[in-house]
């Protein structure tokens, strides 16, 4: 009773998977794919007018929810800086055997290094285990929302939003 | 007595808006604000806006706030910063306090761009400096690099409530919790979920019961409440915080309406008590235009098309801009607003609206 966004400040996993934005286990497995947790009908449409390959559709009512079409989607990861709600990722299911990779938006300093060890949070801010700084993404057309990714163990690439530096 | 065809109170995105359209067509425009730096709430947003191109979403607040000053500039605005308007009396004349002299102007066409205040909860201890709204937390973080405290507590978990919230984390405070005493999160969950995965719990259906301390702030304990609001004893929790923020809610800034009779309304949805007016933005005063929080509590995209709105409707009355191009620009600027007042969200502000709409008729 007391979970979900309303309730707790955070998706719950049932909001989670009635979203438009999510993309099959399937398709995470191909590559990089976009995972859009926007599920309240907000006025807002940037990600639909940044995608480069038409794979977000909001539509003229903007309060519309953003549609994923994960088959054009390639995962380029240009949504990711540009939502204002910094409500999405991209997840990478076919990374490695072990290991998934999952691109946060990140807009604190100081800013990971790649190679870090850091701790990989949940949607509620929980520890849930440990993930490698792969890249850190940081350009101008990103307006100082850096784009980080995180290779965390595959069980969890669905649930690691967030991390901690251990420094 | 200084005369001019127009002018704006308040330089934040209503009054800058409505300054840029006057003056594009032509209107001399005069902006006065009280504070000595323009932009109003915007130079504190440093987060991105919702919206979509036309309200340059994606953009962050102050960069908006940023533009819009170099636009009014670029187009011969005068602002006149440390500039209180005392009274507006009749016939548009006005008494104007720039920095410590008193200056009489007077002008044909006038746009109330006051903005709103912040409520305030009072509880047991709130006198205690650590006590702070969400507002003056900004102001300290985001305008002069000054972190507000170490540890601290956020009452309010509407948008202001989370956005603030996720502002004093990049400034390196510990936010210990939201609270609010509404049973549900007031603010967009996208917002909420950004500082929820940072590891702040939200206590919903609490309120704060007292601030702890001798000479500042030293703890803050919360209570839950029933639903009829009611404390609920036995369930206090107590926090080790420096500073307690209070995000409850704003109210509109409409001294200056009530003193020329404007007609006012009382809409909950809007933050209180609100000058009706109409499409144009106009009052029931002639000459005396609405825009942005003053008319009714909303955000800095909706404050920049009513300025807008304003702006192009003070043009067409005096002279500068035909009916057929005014008509159009409204029509362009109507649509947009109404994307950005619909879905649940915008829903009751837009009720709200069309309240005040009928009492000009009525």
């Amino acid at each position: 009773m007391h979970s979900g966004i309303k309730k707790t400040g955070y998706l719950s996993a049932e909001e989670i998977n009635s979203g438009p934005g999510i993309p099959s286990a399937e398709r995470r497995k191909k590559g990089p794919v976009a995972v859009i947790e926007c599920i309240q009908p907000i006025p807002c449409n940037p990600c639909e007018t940044s995608c480069k390959v038409n794979a977000i559709a909001v539509g003229d009512d903007i309060t519309n929810l953003p549609h994923l079409d994960q088959d054009k989607c390639i995962g380029c990861a240009s949504c990711i800086a540009i939502c204002p709600g910094q409500a999405i990722f991209v997840v990478d299911d076919g990374f490695e055997e072990e290991r998934s990779r999952v691109m946060i938006p990140y807009e604190f300093l100081p800013l990971p290094q790649t190679g870090d060890v850091v701790t990989a949070l949940d949607r509620s801010g929980k520890a849930v285990g440990e993930a490698e700084v792969l890249n850190v993404r940081k350009k101008e057309n990103m307006d100082k929302t850096a784009v980080v990714t995180l290779a965390v163990p595959k069980a969890l690439s669905m649930n690691v939003r967030f991390f901690k530096s251990r420094k | 007595m200084r005369r001019c065809e127009m002018i704006s109170i308040g330089a934040g995105p209503a009054g800058l808006a409505g300054a840029i359209e006057a003056a594009r067509n032509g209107v001399e425009v005069v902006v006065f604000d009280e504070n000595e730096r323009p932009g109003g709430q915007l130079f504190k947003q440093i987060h991105k806006f919702f919206g979509s191109g036309e309200h340059r979403a994606g953009e962050r607040g102050f960069n908006i706030g940023t533009s819009l000053l170099d636009e009014a500039l670029k187009l011969g605005v005068e602002v006149s910063l440390n500039s209180v308007v005392l009274g507006i009396y009749e016939g548009g004349a006005m008494n104007v306090m720039v920095r410590d002299r008193i200056e009489q102007v007077k002008a044909e066409k006038i746009l109330v761009a006051t903005g709103a205040s912040e409520n305030m909860v009072p509880f047991p201890g709130w006198t205690l400096p650590g006590v702070i709204g969400a507002g003056a937390a900004q102001t300290m973080a985001n305008i002069h690099g000054v972190r507000p405290g170490k540890r601290l507590l956020m009452v309010g978990s509407g948008n202001v409530g989370v956005v603030v919230s996720y502002q004093m984390l990049q400034a390196g405070c510990e936010v210990v919790a939201i609270i609010d005493a509404a049973p549900e999160v007031g603010g967009y969950g996208v917002h909420a979920a950004k500082v929820a995965r940072t590891g702040v719990p939200f206590y919903l259906g609490h309120t704060i019961k007292n601030a702890h301390g001798k000479k500042w702030v030293e703890g803050a304990t919360i209570q839950q409440v029933d639903s009829s609001w009611n404390p609920v004893e036995g369930t206090e929790k107590t926090f080790d915080v420096d500073t307690i923020c209070v995000a409850v809610g704003l109210n509109p800034m409409t001294q200056l309406l009530k003193m020329v009779a404007c007609k006012m309304v009382f809409v909950p949805a809007l933050g209180g008590s609100i000058p009706a007016h109409d499409k144009n933005q106009e009052t029931s005063v002639p000459g005396i235009y609405v825009a942005g929080d003053v008319s009714g509590i909303e955000e800095a995209s909706s404050a920049i098309v009513e300025g807008r709105l304003a702006g192009i409707a003070a043009s067409n009355s005096l002279g500068y801009l035909n009916d057929d191009d005014f008509h159009k620009q409204r029509e362009t600027l109507l649509k947009s607003m109404a994307g950005l007042r619909s879905g649940p969200f915008g829903q009751k502000r837009d009720e709200g609206k069309q309240i005040l709409l009928q009492s000009m008729k009525g």
